[in-house]
């Protein structure tokens, strides 16, 4: 696969701190499953996090600790892993770590829409900002927005531009409050990506102002 | 990383103190623990990671009342997962922060923070070629502490606190896009030692 569109390296810094939203940190690992370029960033940021675990004036741990968890190995399984989660479908439009909470075919979901040619679902959690999937319709565009915080998007299926450029099945839009954007979706099919912001989105047009409260974003 | 003839093991490394362990040798001994379970190997690793897992789980936001059960537990999963950990790949410190942030992320959101593996996606995925990141792992923290201050500020509110871009942004009361180009900048030196000019962002 050609993916044209990565990961921003303050984002990856943040996934590897463990600062990101869960919604945010999804759309992370599911770019990272099958990306291999941004893989080896990421693994380079984990090396920053072990650095600075090493850097850290050690804690007191309990005398016991070690003899407690000594005596705890010899119940431990080693090799195998408890049992390893098997997804359900191994629909391979769906990257692996969504799979965890998206149990069947895309085009069974149940889309919720927004207007004529936009639905989305939303991903199982709450939070501040946005986590789900959006579904939008050849040739219709998103509402133009801008963003109080971080705004990132994948594509799984189709194609969409903004002013940025054109995103197809893989790439990542990884936007910040610098950028107002409008994507139109320019593929044969429907566009569908998984989306998730840190802040909720700011409608930049009076029909996307009213419709704000509706679509919940 | 050293390679030692097998059997010379366990005799020599206990005779080493333990501020006298570089990384790699760290590296190097859970590498063992990789192959072969082994209880005085194991606590080694245990007297020398547990007190820092620790402090890192209580800077990330875990309940003092919890932290010596979520250290015993990333602890616990060390020596459980020690099979799937490649030297050649992370430092031993590395490999064992991604646990505690993992498990303390789980603990405190009651969630588990979304992870990515090996996909079919990517049938060219290529192995990383780095055979010597545990020998790197000293550079990086070399090059973390010779940051600009400010860059420095920005990485460790994110790793020891757990904090957001837009978090920080309003502790420090500057821009989110300044907290963002500021992580950048850091990331841009600490790329140096990867040798990686080889991908352009
Ligand atoms: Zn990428």
């Amino acid at each position: 696969m050609n993916i044209n569109h990565h990961l921003d390296d303050a984002t990856l810094i943040s996934y590897s701190a463990g600062a990101l939203s869960q919604g945010m940190a999804l759309v992370v690992a599911s770019h990272l499953s099958i990306c291999p370029q941004c893989r080896e960033r990421a693994e380079h940021s984990d090396a920053v996090g072990g650095a600075l675990l090493e850097s850290l004036e050690p804690e007191t741990v309990a005398d016991d600790m070690l003899a407690s968890v000594l005596t705890q190995l010899d119940e431990l399984p080693t090799k195998q892993e408890s049992v390893p989660v098997t997804p359900i479908v191994m629909d391979p439009e769906i990257p692996a770590p969504l799979r965890e909470y998206i149990h069947c075919p895309l085009d069974q979901l149940e889309w919720k829409r927004i207007v004529p040619g936009v639905a989305y679902y939303d991903m199982p959690w709450e939070g501040h900002g946005v986590s789900r999937l959006l579904r939008i319709a050849p040739g219709k565009a998103m509402l133009a927005h801008t963003h109080n915080g971080n705004e990132l998007t994948m594509v799984l299926r189709g194609s969409f531009s903004d002013e940025v450029g054109r995103f197809c099945r893989g790439d990542v839009a990884d936007l910040d409050d610098q950028i107002e954007h409008q994507p139109l979706v320019d593929s044969k099919v429907d566009c569908i990506c998984l989306i998730a912001t840190d802040a909720p989105l700011r409608f930049t047009t009076l029909f996307g102002k009213l419709v704000q409260p509706i679509t919940g974003f | 990383m050293k390679n030692r003839p097998p059997g010379e093991d366990v005799d020599n490394i206990v005779q080493l103190s333990q501020a006298e362990m570089a990384s790699a040798d760290w590296s190097d001994l859970l590498g063992r623990l990789a192959v072969k379970p082994d209880k005085s190997i194991y606590a080694r690793l245990f007297n020398h990671f547990a007190p820092r897992v620790k402090a890192y789980i209580v800077r990330l936001g875990v309940a003092i009342s919890a932290a010596e059960e979520v250290t015993q537990e990333v602890m616990l999963s060390v020596w459980r997962k020690a099979h799937m950990y490649h030297p050649d790949k992370a430092a031993a410190s590395t490999w064992i922060f991604t646990l505690a942030r993992n498990q303390s992320i789980d603990w405190m959101r009651k969630q588990k923070y979304p992870q990515y593996s090996l996909d079919e996606w990517s049938e060219t995925a290529c192995e990383s070629g780095q055979g010597e990141q545990e020998v790197l792992s000293d550079r990086v923290a070399q090059a973390i502490s010779q940051l600009p201050e400010k860059q420095a500020q920005v990485i460790y509110m994110s790793y020891f606190e757990g904090r957001s871009h837009g978090d920080i942004a309003s502790r420090l009361d500057i821009p989110l896009g300044s907290v963002k180009s500021r992580i950048r900048l850091a990331t841009e030196k600490l790329k140096q030692i990867w040798g990686g000019d080889e991908y352009e962002h």
